[in-house]
This record gives C-alpha cells, sequence and structure tokens, in this order.
C-alpha cells in the first residue's frame, strides 16, 4: 500500500450551483489533467443530488463528503474507511470560521477575497489533517497575521511618503 | 474547461444571481453568536467599503481594485470564448511584467494568477515569480507567495518525468519549464530552511505550511531536522504546524519515522488542543509506517491515552472547544483512533481501553451529528480492538439504532460499519437483514450501493431464495442507472449459491427478462452451459424461454439464449418433450417457432451477434422442421446481399447448404455436444473471451470463420515489421497467446537466451580488448570521457549484432511448429520473427570507470506492458566487488520487480558477471517510454563504494 494513501483529506473543493470553482485545495498528487477531470466528475455528481439525500458520493474508489450552504458547495475527498460524520464536522468548522472572518460570509466573499479563504484554510488544514480545533484560536492567528500586513504596508506608505517629501 | 458544466449561468450577469450574496450559514445551526447580519442585497456595495477600511495605503487599495476589476470581467463573460480572451489578455499583461521584473505589482500579479489558476488555464510561468516573493524579505510578500507556491506548484510528477524522457519528444519550451522547475524546486528548499529558522514565527508558520503541504521526498529529507526541532518550538501553534509537517514527511520518506518517535510522544503530554491533535495524529501515522514506534507507543503510551480521553470525556462545557454539547468530537475521534492502532492484535492494550470505550458508547448523546460522528469512530474501535464480547453487543446495538435513524447520512454510515461487523458477528448482521433490503431500494444512489454490497455478503444457502426473490422483485422498478449494479449482482447471487439447476435456470430467465441489456456476455455465455449440461430439462428451459420472448422481446441477451435453445432444441418445443408438473401446458407449431427467430432477425435493434445467432438457429430449424424448409430458405436468403461480410457469407453459405447439400445437412446441424462446465468456468477465470457463437461456428465446420479470425491478428503483426506502430503489436501478441497457448513460451525464453549468450561474448569480446581503460584509472562515481566514447561504440555494435541472428534462428524451430499448423498456406517467414515479440537491441545501461552495466530486453508474449530486463554487471577495475547490491527506482507509473541476483560478489577485470533479472511493467505503454534511477553499493578493497545513476537510454516503445 502506498504510503500516502494515508492522507485523510486528498482535496477541498468549494464548486458554486452553476458548477463554477471558488476554491480548490489538493493534498494529494494529482496532475493539472487530473484536477480538471476530477472537478469535472465531480461537479456532475454532486450537483445533481437531491436535497434530502445523504452527503456522501462514492466515486473512483473514495468517498467525496459534501455539504451545501446557500449557493455554495463544500466537498472533501476521504478514503473508503475514513469517519464521513466527522468530516462533516470539519466542513462546518472551516464554513463557520469564515462566517466569523467575514461577517455573515456570502459566495461573493469568497469570489473576492479568494486568498483570504485560502489562508483561513491554511489554518485549519495540512497535509490534510485538521490543524486546529478552536475556531477561535484560528481566528485570532489569522487576524495576526493581517495586521501585520497592514503594518507593513502602512510602514511602505509612509516611508514612500517621506521619500516623496524628501525629493520634492 | 472542466468547470463550466453548465451553460446556461452564461446567459445571465453574474451580479444578477442572487444566491451569491446569500449568506452560507443562513439555514444552519451555528454556534456563533455575535455576528452583525445584513440585508444580503447591498453585501456587493459593501465591497468597496471592507477593502477601505481594511486596506489603508492607496497602493494596496489599487492593487485590489485592479485585481477586482479583472474578476469582475471575467464574471462578466457571457461565454467560455470571451472568458478565455479575457484571461489571455490578462496573462500577457502578467508575462510581460515577469519579464520586466515589476516588483510593485508581483503580489497583485500573483493573486490575478490564482483566480486564472483556479478557473483551469495553464500558469506555469508564475512559479519562478512566487519564488521571487518568497525571498523577498517581508511578511506580506511572504504570504502571498508561499500561497501561490501551493497553489501553482503542482504538475510534480509530470515535469519529472519530463527531464528523463528523450529530447526528441518534447518541444523545447518544455524543456524550459522543466528546467525551470527543477530550479524553483532547488531554490525553494533553500528558502524554506532559512524561513523555518526565522525570528518571526509567522513566516515560520507559512513555511511549515507549504512544507506540509506540498514538500517531495527529497525536501523532506533535507529539511526534516529543522521540523523535528520545530517540534519543540515555544509557540504551540508553531509546534501543531510542525507536527502535522512531520506526518507528511514521515509518510514521503517512511525511513525518517524513527526520528520523529520521542518528539511525538512528548506532544502527546501537551495541553493545548491544537498540538495533542496534531500529536495524536504524528503518533498514529507513525504506528502505520513503524512497527518499533507501535511497540513504543503501545508500551509507553496506552495508559496516558485512555487517561486524555478520560478527562475530554468528562471535561466541563468549554465555549472555545464546543460543538453542539460535546467538548472537541475532533480530540475524541483522533484518540479513538490511536488507541484503536494501539489496541489491534494487542490483547493488555485492548484491555485497558475497555472501561473508557463502554463509557463513551453509552454516554455519548447520539442526537447531533458531532455525537454520531464519535460513536461512530468508537465503533470501529471496539470492532478492531482484541475481543471483548460485551463491548461487542454494545456497538453492534449502536448499529443497529444507526441503521433505523431518519436520517440518510447515518443509516449510510451504518450500512458502511455493518459490512466490517460481518466478520466479527455474522448473526447479528443477519438480525436487520430486513431493514437493509428496504435499504436497497432507498431513493439515494449512496446508499442503495452500500447496502447492496452488504446484502450481497449476507446472501448464503439458507437465505438464497427468498433473497433473489426479492432483489429481482426490485430490478422490475428499479432506476435505470442503479439496473447495471443490481444486475450485476444478482447474477453473481444466482451463480455462486444457487442450489439446483431449474432454480438457476428460471432465476436467469427471470433476470434477462427483467434487465437483459444490463447482462454482461459473460453470464449469459455461462446460463447456455448450464443449459446444454441439464439434459432433462432441455424441453422445460426452450419453453419457458419462448413464453419469456413473447413478452421482452426487447432484451436482447434474452432473444440470444432464446434463438440458440429453439435451434438446437426446437422440436422439443413443439413436440412438448419432458414436460414437468410445474409446466403450464403450451402449444407451439413449427412455424411459431420460426416466427420468433424471424422477428428477431428481422428487428432494427438486432445487432451482429444476435443476427449472426438467428442465422444458425435458422439452418438448425431447416433440418428439423422440414415443412418449414422453404420459409427458412427464403429468410437465410434475404441477408445475401448484406453489407456485413459476416451475415451476407453465412447467409450465401447456408443457403447453398438448404439447396445442395442435402445429404449432409442433418450431420452438419446435429445437436450441440454438453459444453463442459469445468473447460468454461476455467476459461472465465483466464478471462478469455469465450464466445458461445464462435463455439458453435466451430461445430458446424464454418472452417472459413476461423480463417477470418486468424486473418485479422497476422495483418496487424506484419504491420508490426514497419516498426512504427506499438499499438497492433499488443493485439496481436493477445491473439498470438490465446492461439499458441502455452507453446510459445518455451520458444521465447530460448529466445531470449540465445540473445543473452550472444551478448555475452560480445561483452567479453570487448571487456578484454580495452584492458588499459580498466587499469589506468581507478575513481568511481565519475565518467571519464574516454568510458563515454567507449560506451557509444559499444551500443552501435550491439544494435548491429545482438538483435538480428540469435533471434531468429531461436524462434524458428520453436515457434514455427504450432503456426504452421494453423496458417498451412500462409507465407511463413515474415510473422515467424514476430512471434517472440520485436526484439530490443540491448544497451549499455550504466557505465563508469569501475563498473559497466547492461541491460538486454526481452518480452513475454501477450504482455507487451511488460519488460522482462536482464542486467549484467562488469567489474572493470582490477580488485573484487564484494556485497554486491543493485537498487533501482522507477516512477509511479512504472512498476518494478527485482528478482534476485545471481551472485553478491563480482570478480575483477570482466572475469565474469553478476545477472539479475527486473520486471518493469508500463502503465502508460506506448505513450510514455521507460526510465530508471540505479544505485549501486559495494565493497572495493574492504571500502564502501556507491554508485548513482539514471538510465534513459532505453527502446523507445518498451
Amino acid at each position: 500500500m502506498d504510503v500516502e494513501d494515508f492522507t485523510m483529506i486528498h482535496f477541498v473543493l468549494l464548486i458554486s450551483r452553476q458548477g463554477k470553482v471558488r476554491l480548490t485545495k489538493w493534498y494529494s498528487p494529482y496532475s493539472q489533467k487530473e484536477r480538471t477531470k476530477v472537478l469535472r466528475e465531480l461537479s456532475g455528481l454532486i450537483l445533481t443530488r437531491g436535497p434530502k439525500l445523504c452527503n456522501f458520493v462514492e466515486w473512483r474508489g473514495f468517498k467525496v463528503v459534501y455539504k451545501r450552504y446557500a449557493s455554495l458547495y463544500f466537498c472533501m475527498c476521504v478514503n473508503q474507511d475514513d469517519n464521513e460524520l466527522e468530516i462533516l464536522e470539519v466542513i462546518h468548522h472551516f464554513v463557520e470560521i469564515l462566517d466569523r472572518y467575514f461577517g455573515s460570509v456570502c459566495e461573493l466573499d469568497l469570489i473576492f477575497n479568494f486568498h483570504k479563504a485560502y489562508y483561513i484554510l491554511d489554518e485549519i488544514l495540512i497535509a490534510g489533517e485538521l490543524q486546529e480545533s478552536s475556531k477561535k484560536t484560528v481566528a485570532r492567528l489569522v487576524a495576526a497575521q493581517d495586521s501585520l500586513v497592514e503594518a507593513a504596508k502602512e510602514e511602505a506608505s509612509s516611508l514612500s511618503n517621506i521619500i516623496a517629501q524628501a525629493t520634492k | 474547461m472542466g468547470q463550466h458544466t453548465t451553460g446556461s449561468d452564461r446567459a445571465i450577469p453574474h451580479f444578477q444571481d442572487g444566491p451569491d450574496h446569500e449568506s452560507l450559514l443562513v439555514g444552519h445551526s451555528s454556534q456563533i453568536m455575535e455576528r452583525t447580519s445584513k440585508p444580503s442585497w447591498n453585501r456587493a456595495l459593501d465591497y468597496g467599503c471592507k477593502i477601505c477600511l481594511r486596506g489603508t495605503s492607496y497602493c494596496f487599495l489599487l492593487a485590489c481594485q485592479v485585481k477586482r476589476d479583472m474578476i469582475r470581467a471575467i464574471r462578466a463573460c457571457k461565454t467560455a470564448a470571451e472568458e478565455r480572451a479575457v484571461v489571455r489578455k490578462e496573462c500577457a499583461a502578467i508575462r510581460s511584467a515577469v519579464s520586466e521584473n515589476d516588483q510593485d505589482y508581483r503580489h497583485r500579479n500573483l493573486a490575478k494568477l490564482m483566480f486564472i489558476h483556479m478557473l483551469g488555464y495553464p500558469t506555469h510561468f508564475g512559479q519562478m515569480e512566487c519564488l521571487k516573493l518568497i525571498a523577498s524579505p517581508g511578511f506580506p510578500e511572504k504570504r502571498i507567495g508561499y500561497l501561490g507556491l501551493m497553489l501553482l506548484l503542482d504538475e510534480r510528477q509530470e515535469v519529472l518525468m519530463l527531464v528523463t524522457n528523450s529530447l526528441k519528444q518534447y518541444p523545447l519550451y518544455i524543456w524550459f519549464y522543466a528546467f525551470d522547475y527543477f530550479s524553483v524546486i532547488s531554490k525553494s528548499s533553500s528558502i524554506l530552511l532559512r524561513d523555518l529558522n526565522h525570528s518571526n514565527q509567522y513566516i515560520v508558520g507559512l513555511a511549515l505550511c507549504a512544507l506540509g503541504n506540498i514538500c517531495s521526498a527529497e525536501m523532506a529529507r533535507d529539511l526534516a531536522p529543522e521540523v523535528e526541532k520545530l517540534l519543540q518550538f515555544r509557540d504551540p501553534n508553531i509546534r501543531k504546524k510542525a507536527a502535522l509537517c512531520s506526518i507528511r514527511i514521515v509518510r514521503k520518506v517512511p525511513d525518517l519515522a524513527e526520528n520523529f518517535i520521542n518528539p511525538a510522544a512528548s506532544l502527546l503530554k501537551e495541553k493545548h488542543h491544537g498540538v495533542l491533535l496534531t500529536g495524536i495524529q504524528l503518533c498514529t501515522d507513525l504506528c502505520r509506517v513503524s512497527a518499533e514506534a507501535l511497540e513504543y507507543f503501545r508500551k509507553k503510551c496506552t495508559e496516558g491515552l485512555v487517561k486524555v480521553l478520560k478527562d475530554v470525556v468528562n471535561s466541563p462545557y468549554a465555549p472555545e472547544y464546543d460543538i453542539s454539547g460535546i467538548a472537541d468530537p475532533f480530540l475524541h475521534i483522533r484518540l479513538l483512533r490511536l488507541l484503536r492502532v494501539l489496541g489491534q492484535g494487542d490483547a493488555d492494550a485492548s484491555d485497558c481501553m475497555n472501561d473508557i470505550l463502554a463509557q463513551v458508547a453509552t454516554k455519548t448523546e447520539s442526537n447531533k451529528n458531532a455525537g454520531n460522528a464519535i460513536l461512530y469512530e468508537c465503533v470501529e474501535t471496539i470492532m478492531s480492538i482484541e475481543d471483548n464480547s460485551g463491548l461487542r453487543v454494545l456497538a453492534i446495538n449502536i448499529l443497529g439504532r444507526f441503521l433505523s435513524n431518519r436520517d440518510n447520512n447515518i443509516r449510510y454510515v451504518a450500512l458502511n460499519m455493518l459490512m466490517k461487523a460481518i466478520t466479527v458477528d455474522t448473526q447479528a448482521v443477519q438480525r436487520h437483514r430486513p431493514t437493509i433490503l428496504e435499504c436497497v431500494k432507498d431513493s439515494d444512489a449512496s446508499i442503495r450501493k452500500r447496502a447492496l454490497e452488504l446484502v450481497y455478503l449476507l446472501v448464503n444457502e439458507s437465505n438464497v431464495k427468498p433473497l433473489t426473490k426479492e432483489l429481482i422483485e426490485y430490478l422490475e422498478v428499479s432506476d435505470q442507472e442503479f439496473k447495471g449494479d443490481l444486475t450485476a449482482k444478482i447474477c453473481s447471487i444466482v451463480e455462486k449459491l444457487s442450489p439446483e439447476k431449474i432454480w438457476y435456470i428460471d432465476q436467469m430467465l427471470k433476470v434477462l427478462s427483467e434487465a437483459g441489456n444490463y447482462v454482461k456476455d459473460e453470464v449469459w455465455h455461462a446460463l447456455i452451459v448450464v443449459i446444454t449440461n441439464a439434459s432433462n430439462l432441455h424441453g422445460y428451459t426452450v419453453r419457458s424461454l419462448y413464453r419469456a420472448v413473447q413478452t421482452s422481446g426487447e432484451k436482447e441477451t434474452l432473444v440470444r439464449v432464446a434463438v440458440w435453445c429453439i435451434g438446437e432444441y426446437g422440436e422439443m418445443l413443439v413436440n412438448n418433450v419432458g414436460v414437468l408438473d410445474v409446466e403450464e401446458p403450451i402449444t407451439v407449431t413449427e412455424s411459431d417457432a420460426v416466427d420468433v427467430i424471424e422477428v428477431a432477425i428481422k428487428h432494427h435493434t438486432t445487432d451482429l451477434t444476435t443476427r449472426a445467432m438467428c442465422l444458425i438457429a435458422l439452418l438448425k430449424l431447416s433440418c428439423r422442421f422440414p415443412t418449414c424448409s422453404q420459409r427458412i430458405k427464403d429468410v437465410i436468403v434475404q441477408d445475401k446481399g448484406n453489407l456485413v461480410l459476416e451475415l451476407q457469407q453465412r447467409s450465401i453459405e447456408f443457403n447453398s447448404i438448404i439447396e445442395k447439400h442435402q445429404n449432409i445437412r442433418s450431420a452438419l446441424v446435429e445437436r450441440m455436444p454438453v459444453l463442459d462446465e469445468a473447460t468454461y468456468s476455467g476459461r472465465r477465470a483466464g478471462s478469455l473471451p469465450a464466445a458461445v457463437s464462435t463455439s458453435q461456428g466451430a461445430a458446424l465446420n464454418l472452417s472459413n470463420g476461423v480463417a477470418k479470425a486468424a486473418a485479422a491478428p497476422l495483418v496487424d503483426l506484419l504491420d508490426l515489421s514497419s516498426d512504427d506502430t506499438p499499438a497492433p503489436s499488443s493485439s496481436g501478441n493477445d491473439f498470438l497467446q490465446d492461439l499458441l497457448g502455452v507453446d510459445l513460451s518455451p520458444a521465447s525464453s530460448q529466445a531470449g537466451q540465445a540473445q543473452k549468450s550472444g551478448t555475452d561474448v560480445l561483452l567479453d569480446l570487448l571487456s578484454i580488448g580495452s584492458p588499459s581503460a580498466q587499469d589506468s584509472s581507478f575513481t568511481p562515481n565519475a565518467l571519464s570521457k574516454s568510458s563515454q566514447d567507449d560506451k557509444t561504440s559499444m551500443g552501435a555494435l550491439e544494435r548491429l549484432s545482438s538483435p538480428s541472428a540469435p533471434s531468429i534462428q531461436a524462434s524458428s524451430p520453436a515457434g514455427g511448429s504450432p503456426m504452421m499448423d494453423l496458417l498451412d498456406g500462409f507465407a511463413s517467414g515474415p510473422p515467424l520473427a514476430e512471434a517472440n515479440g520485436p526484439a530490443y537491441p540491448s544497451v549499455v545501461a550504466f557505465e563508469s570507470n569501475s563498473l559497466r552495466v547492461m541491460f538486454n530486453f526481452s518480452k513475454q508474449p501477450g504482455n507487451p506492458q511488460t519488460t522482462i530486463i536482464e542486467a549484467t554487471f562488469m567489474n572493470k577495475s582490477s580488485v573484487v566487488y564484494t556485497d554486491f547490491i543493485f537498487q533501482a527506482a522507477v516512477p509511479k507509473f512504472l512498476q518494478l520487480h527485482l528478482d534476485p541476483a545471481s551472485s553478491n560478489s563480482l570478480p575483477e577485470s570482466g572475469d565474469g558477471s553478476i545477472t539479475q533479472k527486473l520486471r518493469v511493467t508500463n502503465s502508460q505503454h506506448g505513450k510514455k517510454a521507460l526510465v530508471m534511477r540505479i544505485r549501486i553499493n559495494y565493497k572495493a578493497n574492504s571500502k564502501d563504494t556507491l554508485e548513482e545513476g539514471q538510465i534513459s537510454n532505453f527502446p523507445r516503445d518498451l
């Protein structure tokens, strides 16, 4: 058995109801071609499922756990013998943190600030494994890094002001 | 573009899509209380404000503005073509910015590129930009740079392969890309190393995150010591990232596991949930790759972990970790999982955790998903650890409760778990059979599929009849897309467990009439084999089929079986031979029987095989029903102008049999001899296509039919001699193997040997002929100019000599005889040479001043993907090599099997050689060439020597 098969979450996808991809994160190696194929197959499989059905689809020997939030489908691909119910909790964990960060998050937030969504995801998952179970800690870490960015920008702009002043 | 699955949304401008503005969490239970909800319609307008508030500098605002403009422009596109145009324009702008080394907008460009990447467009030219960003000192640049690196750096394996493939196959720009990629990898390694030791802990965090998500085996080896150090970092948030990073490292390079055992064990004592969570995960992974780790954690940590779980289970309400009334379900689940690994196969450890497992199984709330997730994990742990009957009863009861739950998710999970529980307690699972059978009829495809798998496992001799009855009844009403799976499973159950032949035939007829179009060929072939063997049921079967075909005449496979049986046993149908008590009487005239076949052959959907079978059945009936002979002849004649050669030929030939060969006709169309079940099932197991129609043809002495089948692959074979069509070679070889069976293999191995001995002689000649080169310099790991020259001249010689004479000589006597019999009239010369598969020139795979490795190639006929390589190692130095070990590695699309070497000591000065067989299976045969990395260890003068190299000069189509 390939050692990498132990990876819990092979990839995370956010797909809109229209089949548009809003976020992809791959923890197992897939070439660009495979990725496109995976996205096509899964959106066909998941978007067509009715509302009352269970949140799991079997696909290529894996299980894809998905949950729909408003117009967005959050999907995570796991191994056959992983705990699907827990993955549903991981998805909800992610959504709640997004919600707390953006303030009642909607799809537009994730389109225009997709990099922020990635930063948050990187504080929740690494190597396809869960990193932090406290929403508060994640929020704090992301905010701390955001403020580092702010500080750097401010510094840069004040520097350029000084230079502008000096060279006047 | 894979993502654009629905065309409809193209017509609507995106900002009018209502759902975009809809809050994601509306309607979902959420623990977040202090949320300010806003009316959704002004969300879009909010954007400007949000960015104004968050970004303070003008420059940043501008960057955001420009990026947003691009996103807007892309979103406003109504067609895929428009979108491509916008993306192309943006990419061009970014490329020119890249080439101008524009620093101010680097992070903006990267953000744009990431968006474009997400849409599925190629963005590899951005990888270098990521590097420049992570190499810059500031946090903001590093942050976006690492994000870009993780997103854009992905085509790992493909690009790696590029470099090792031959230059001819790829255009030049891909080469530049590949080199670019390698410098990205090597540079990012050095930057990562620096950032892992950075004074800013957030930068350390970024580096760890990137490493954990994308590191390759090489990077893992290089950076493992740094990551190990960070497991003891003062800030817990770095420790947890380092723990997950270690998981990735250990997965990539399992040899490194032992370095992490001690630091991982100390993480288990942490209080911080994040560290504990990731530490437990790391320990679980270590246990999976290293027996030593498993033993260690089992001895040292089981009790501690049980205590941690106890504390978590009994912990008071903690708002930070609470999910629907349970404190940190994620931690629960990971603890249970690690305990499972530790308890599996160890009675003491299992004993140690019994109490807490019982507590979790009984006390956990099961009205919310989080609680059920914990119960699910707990049940799995109970099932896996050493037997404790009390706990197992508890677990099976939980599954029973799950199974009757109204929530589809829980039922799905229950079915999944019951499959594992079967091995533990079959009886307990059997009790739930009625519920499970109901689940087969569920409206949810995922649940149906699970339930069907489970039912399949539950069937045994005692319940096969009622279960099959249920399943076949359901077949009538099931969804079209489920019919395939269901049919396959029913057929498999019936074949495997049928108590008597009549039942088997009855059930198969029901399946054929219900879902005949989903039945696989081998299933109805098997049915015919069974029918021929049940001599007392011939009449019954043919009458049942006659009835079935009246109502379900559109089911192709049913029609085929019916046509076959009417052809064989038509007179039993008409004369009511062997009527069973259970049968209703039926009156069929001869012309009724012919009607069935005439309808089948004339039906517009009937395919070639069925039509061909119909013609044979008609020929047979023409003899059995003399009164209908003229009518049958008329039907047969209608196909004499058929455009399909097979049908035309049958029609003309059969017509002439009826017209002119009355005297031999009855002998020609005698009933088929009983088909041997053992032979058939053996053939099926060997997955050779067993066409019943062909065997029928053979019985009818349709010699030309056989000859035609043989002719087609032969043409392929002959084509092969032009050497630029690798694809047909497989079919040719396959066919040959089918045709010649075992006879061919000795021939080929003989050829291989002959070839080998030929090259050995050559090798000896050459090595003796150049003694000066060996003696003069002895520096391992270096390819001197002279030896390279040597190699090329050698290669040329090889190519000239080896493939020509030996292979043909060897193959003609042995391989020739079976071929001759079959082909008699055919020109025997050219195909013979190909009978062993094309011969490949042997190559000098590796050569240094001290060592030469030669590869000889051969293929087994019928298996074009697999190449057998015989490696021959020659010692060019003047000292004996001992402890000689050869290792090889191949990329993922190849599979490598090494046989033991002939010896582990290599005499000096080419005085002898070591040979070793390698078997390489190329899953991309015909598309990608072989490639291999080798490493050779040996002791010369009791000094360890290591030689490494890469072999990419394999012949092309291996």
